[in-house]
């Protein structure tokens, strides 16, 4: 299958991908790692005029630290993100999800700010950026704003970044000291999520302290499980977190596809929570 | 158009390209490298698995203006003076292909994965593949190749993977369910 015909900008620096994008209004598209937006247009289920490659754009690579939190350059591919030892050792969350996204040949070519920006929810890395209260950085003709995960996923597909925006860093807070785990149910290998559960908690005195809970693939955007996490705090063992767990759907409307019903997706969020969090805790 | 100087397989090549001309097609229909076999052409199947720059990429999933400047290597780059390398002779020996589809994007991914992790078990060989899809063999002569290549080289000491190869550390890459 042959892409649609469009025009082609390289630039070599942010302020040049800006400007790019400002003259292309809505008939621009920015070009990451490409494994999103390339399946698109062979397909043709996006028809840009222009593509900006921001893939030169050497100062959005990378990752370093910034106090209490980590700051990873949105061109930093998934290959980069799960061999890094700041991610490792300070979002071990991330580094563990990302190593479940599609396949290598497609981490080393698919970034972690691609990802965020595709904002597909059956992608995994929307609902890990969201159990980790992660904050986006976007760059603008106006300048830089940040915003936070949860108000950056506005709809399938959508962000809240204008066409003339480009995402350039995420900040991801150092989850030193919680526990964590990515459970993911998938029916091949390398295939989307039918449902995926980010869950990380922070305990103390033998007892959950506090639990965040993302949800990959259980509506239009990534969302918390909020009820599930609230009846997990205080949670001191397998019975109660498999109670706290049958409030993970709650609020929930997942989509119907090939793959899972509503009621099923919703079935998964109750078990997949349970085990990822038995697993963060070690109780499973 | 836009200009684009590519070495693959050793010879640089320059060209006036369309944007949106695919790495998979800009191989095989301008430079006639057809060992690059296009399958599923939806980033799922790894047939066109090839390496830019020292990592594979499924080449379906890249323009052809995306590798300006970089180095292609295809499974026809792959033999020195004729000679297969280990993992080749391998496949070859072990019967790891049937129709032979699939074989060009495994040996790359196998390639990939050796250069990372040497000696890796037969679980880390099936993660390592888990974008290369074979319809035939039901994979198990395949792992038994990539294993017996890992063996090969560990025993003759020689680094087959080339230029290029990372000595970063072993990660294991969890294929959970």
């Amino acid at each position: 299958m042959i892409p649609p015909a469009f025009e082609y900008a390289r630039p070599g620096d942010v302020d040049e991908a800006v400007r790019a994008l400002a003259d292309a209004g809505e008939d621009g598209k920015v070009l990451a790692g490409g494994q999103s937006l390339l399946p698109l247009l062979r397909m043709r289920l996006a028809f840009p005029e222009l593509v900006v490659d921001v893939g030169r754009v050497g100062e959005l690579r990378g990752v370093r630290e910034d106090g209490d939190a980590l700051v990873i350059g949105a061109m930093t591919t998934h290959h980069d993100v799960v061999r890094d030892p700041l991610v490792r050792r300070h979002a071990g969350l991330l580094a563990e999800a990302t190593a479940t996204v599609a396949d290598p040949a497609v981490r080393h070519r698919g970034t972690l700010g691609g990802s965020l920006a595709h904002a597909d929810p059956a992608g995994d890395l929307p609902a890990v950026a969201l159990a980790l209260d992660a904050e986006l950085v976007v760059a603008g003709p106006a300048g830089r704003r940040t915003m936070p995960a949860r108000e950056f996923f506005v709809d399938y597909l959508q962000s809240a970044l204008a066409p003339d925006e480009l995402l350039v860093e995420v900040r991801i807070p150092k989850t030193d000291g919680w526990s964590f785990h990515y459970e993911k149910f998938h029916p091949v290998a390398q295939s989307w999520a039918i449902v995926g559960v980010a869950a990380l908690v922070r305990r103390d005195d033998g007892r959950i302290a506090e639990a965040r809970v993302g949800l990959t693939n259980m509506g239009s955007t990534p969302l918390r499980a909020t009820a599930a996490e609230e009846a997990l705090s205080g949670a001191d063992g397998p019975e109660a977190v498999a109670r706290a767990a049958e409030a993970a759907a709650e609020g929930t409307r997942p989509s119907q596809d090939l793959a899972a019903s509503p009621e099923y997706r919703q079935h998964l969020a109750r078990v997949l929570t349970r085990r990822a969090v038995l697993t963060a805790t070690g109780w499973g | 158009m836009t200009h684009i100087k590519v070495n693959v397989d050793g010879t640089t090549y320059e060209d006036d390209v369309e944007p949106r001309l695919l790495l998979a097609h800009y191989l095989r229909d301008r430079l006639g490298l057809t060992g690059t076999p296009i399958g599923c052409d939806t980033s799922n199947c790894g047939a066109c698995t090839v390496d830019l720059d020292g990592a594979t990429v499924k080449s379906c999933s890249v323009l052809a203006v995306q590798a300006d400047g970089g180095e292609v290597t295809t499974i026809q780059g792959l033999a020195r003076d004729g000679e297969w390398t280990a993992l080749q002779r391998a496949f070859h020996e072990r019967h790891g292909l049937q129709c032979g589809y699939c074989t060009p994007g495994m040996i790359m991914a196998a390639r990939d994965l050796l250069r990372e992790n040497p000696r890796p078990t037969s679980d880390e060989v099936r993660q390592a593949l888990e974008g290369n899809l074979c319809r035939c063999t039901g994979y198990q002569n395949i792992v038994r190749a990539v294993l017996a290549a890992a063996d090969e080289e560990s025993a003759s000491g020689r680094d087959e993977a080339g230029p290029g190869a990372a000595s970063g550390q072993q990660v294991t890459e969890e294929a959970t369910a």
